[in-house]
């Protein structure tokens, strides 16, 4: 099966929802939103979903036109943010209500509940009621009763945003094997570039309404189309310096120059805006060529394995990632180094034009 | 501020509580300091709520007694108890101004005007608010409405702690870094003592100078977030700290080396010494990081068969088989490639810890 949507808008009241969307879907893709609250990915499933319909545009099934179509006719199931299950009804009813109402024999259904039950390690709840499972129980009931049906639409919406992040990483794990069994087409909206990431597959970067940049996950990480999307795609955000391309030198900030050597070379004198991502600063030079860049620490954050250092660079904020725990002042001076390999030159209106040579895209 | 002991507390929801197991919250003796940052980290469902609810008032312990700088408030409510606290969702008065909402916990405690001035104005200059002070608080976007409840919070100086419950779950990502941020700020400031709750290892971790990572109803180990990273006291944090957690693999003790059925591993002198004196079930645990994988041999590297590997684009996560069906996972910074059928596993000898009955064996 294949869909396309084309042109596809939706205004409400005033607000513009999605502007001018056209995308294409082929079975057994992995399709990611990735954008930030209220960037229209919801908006745009639901219309995937024939929950609501475009206010222009068409969408298409094989060619044919289903703009409009009611989601009871086609063969679709969605998960949501919320756990949504009928709290009357045990996890094997609420598992096999969608194969219910399509009116499978008893004995084929208790089969596939069984099956979906397994996948999501819900075996031994199958006759609890919704209410003594906990909140990740939960989850993992709705999305069994999505993927019970062999549906070739399988849309989730942020799934797993009201887990705790240890149950996340397993169900990341465990969806991306349960996607790769399945000839369907999945869409999943994410707000966060590590979930894209670790589920891989095609992306389209989203915001305000509009889709920004679409291709293969990990190549639209290391060639973000403009600083917008490198924004949306890094966590912890992407440093962004001004510079200025003059003569044979590259100068960041009022202190540094850059030799415009190798992938650099090209180009011309002007403004400029360097994008580098947190990990690709050291506390400690890596290779004889890096440039050392001196700044204020405002802050210190340890999570366990690594330090992020919030740094003040001539009014430039910015943040350093380094593995290993460090303590150093506030308010003291530090001194950080960057390979010149690993920065992402963009123009002043945000658009890329180069991205480092070490790039694995 | 306040310093917080936890005399001897318990909780159980069930009106006579026979055994361990009927109780929510088991035995809990802790002194927290005056202006101390700590964090309450565990999975949904292991007390970190009910030990939240007794501090605050919400709740009376079963048993036990909860003391604010040594004066017992075990049985008061928590309007009586001089706490803030900051909810998951932000809790305003949509139709007040960003000042108003800042200002009203002043003027209800009846402070005058010109000290709830100053120290609204103070306030909001932490938080990046100056700006917005005269805006109705319902057209703000989510993140802005948090940092006023923050504010909310922050506001009065003669709290006794300031609670936070999962303050940032509804904020996006690159919001949540410039909030974590003015919080650890606010706290080197003002030097509050805070205790926020939460899930998420990352929040707490950089949040906290503290950590009390709860499991089952317990504490289980209560360190800095150095500690919880590199000697894990128990598996659970060994598990639940790191992403992906920490690598388990059960195994005999023969001399310097630990057995993984037939694969020696290399221990050092002072790991080896612990697991002499060792009894119980032994189990080596070693971090994704601290796993080297080679594609040829080199000293001291056990063969594995890699599974898959996941690319994080900081990094790659790569999945091996060692032995029969030993599954360990190794953390491969950026640019270092991968074998990718047949590796090397080499483990690093200072990050070996030890486990016995999931407990950590330490001198």
């Amino acid at each position: 099966m294949s869909i396309s949507i084309e042109n596809i808008s939706l205004h409400v009241g005033d607000e513009t929802y999605l502007k001018d969307i056209s995308l294409d879907f082929d079975s057994g893709s992995i399709n990611i939103f990735l954008g930030r609250t209220l960037a229209g990915k919801t908006s745009l499933l639901r219309i995937l979903a024939g929950l609501d319909r475009p206010s222009k545009g068409r969408i298409f099934v094989d060619g044919k036109d289903v703009t409009g179509v009611s989601v009871r006719k086609r063969n679709i199931s969605m998960v949501y943010q919320q756990f949504i299950n009928y709290p009357s009804f045990t996890v094997f009813d609420n598992i096999a209500s969608p194969l219910k109402v399509a009116g499978m024999a008893k004995s084929v259904i208790e089969g596939k509940v069984k099956e979906a039950a397994a996948m999501l390690h819900l075996e031994d709840m199958l006759d609890r009621m919704p209410i003594e499972l906990s909140g990740g129980q939960q989850q993992r009931c709705a999305i069994a009763r999505a993927l019970v049906k062999d549906t070739n639409l399988l849309l989730l919406d942020e799934p797993l945003v009201n887990l705790d992040y240890k149950l996340r990483e397993e169900l990341q794990i465990d969806l991306q094997e349960i996607f790769a069994q399945r000839n369907a087409i999945v869409v999943y909206t994410s707000t966060e570039p590590a979930e894209a990431l670790k589920l891989g597959g095609s992306i389209a970067v989203l915001d305000e309404g509009q889709v920004l940049q679409t291709g293969i996950t990990s190549e639209v990480f290391h060639k973000p189309a403009t600083i917008k999307v490198a924004e949306v795609f890094s966590d912890p955000p992407i440093n962004l310096i001004d510079c200025k391309v003059e003569g044979p030198g590259f100068h960041l900030g009022h202190d540094v120059t850059i030799p415009l050597t190798m992938y650099m070379k090209s180009l011309t004198s002007g403004d400029y805006i360097v994008g580098i991502r947190s990990n690709h600063l050291h506390l400690t030079p890596q290779n004889e060529t890096d440039i050392a860049i001196e700044a204020i620490l405002d802050l210190a954050e340890i999570n366990g394995s690594e330090t992020f250092f919030h740094v003040n660079y001539t009014g430039t904020k910015l943040v350093v990632q380094e593995l290993g725990v460090y303590s150093k002042k506030i308010d003291s001076k530090i001194l950080f180094y960057f390979d010149p390999a690993n920065l992402f030159v963009f123009s002043k209106a945000g658009e890329l034009i180069l991205s480092p040579k070490n790039a694995s895209a | 501020m306040a310093e917080i002991t936890l005399d001897n507390v318990a909780h159980s929801y069930i009106a006579n509580p026979k055994n361990e197991t009927d109780y929510a919250l088991r035995l809990i003796d802790n002194i927290w300091k005056d202006g101390g940052a700590y964090a309450l980290l565990g999975p949904s469902g292991c007390g970190k709520t009910t030990l939240l609810n007794i501090i605050s008032g919400l709740l009376t312990p079963s048993k036990g007694r909860v003391l604010f700088d040594g004066k017992e408030v075990t049985g008061l409510p928590p309007e009586k108890r001089n706490i803030a606290q900051v909810f998951q969702f932000p809790v305003l008065y949509d139709t007040m101004s960003v000042y108003n909402n800042l200002a009203f916990p002043l003027k209800n405690r009846g402070f005058n005007k010109i000290d709830i001035e100053k120290r609204v104005l103070e306030v909001a200059e932490i938080l990046d608010l100056t700006d917005s002070l005269n805006k109705k608080a319902a057209r703000l976007t989510a993140d802005a409405k948090q940092k006023i409840s923050l504010g909310r919070g922050l506001v009065r100086s003669d709290v006794a702690a300031i609670l936070f419950d999962e303050p940032l779950t509804v904020i996006d990502p690159h919001l949540k870094w410039q909030l974590r941020c003015k919080l650890k700020q606010v706290h080197e400031q003002l030097k509050l003592t805070l205790l926020y709750v939460t899930h998420d290892q990352v929040e707490a971790l950089t949040f906290a100078d503290h950590v009390i990572v709860m499991y089952e109803g317990g504490i289980v180990q209560i360190g800095t977030p150095q500690e919880l990273f590199e000697n894990p006291s128990h598996k659970f944090v060994g598990y639940f700290i790191g992403s992906p957690g920490m690598n388990f693999l059960p195994c005999t003790l023969e001399g310097s080396h630990a057995m993984v059925g037939d694969i020696a591993i290399k221990l050092n002198e002072e790991t080896a010494a612990l697991g002499a004196k060792a009894q119980g079930k032994i189990e080596l645990g070693i971090r994704p990081l601290y796993l080297e994988i080679h594609d040829t041999q080199v000293q001291g590297s056990v063969p594995g068969i890699v599974k898959s590997i996941e690319d994080h684009g900081n990094y790659k996560i790569i999945t091996v088989t060692l032995g029969k069906d030993h599954i360990l996972r190794a953390r491969l910074p950026e640019g270092k490639s991968s074998p990718s059928k047949n590796a090397w596993l080499r483990f690093s000898e200072n990050w070996i810890r030890l486990f016995s009955d999931d407990i950590l064996l330490k001198n």
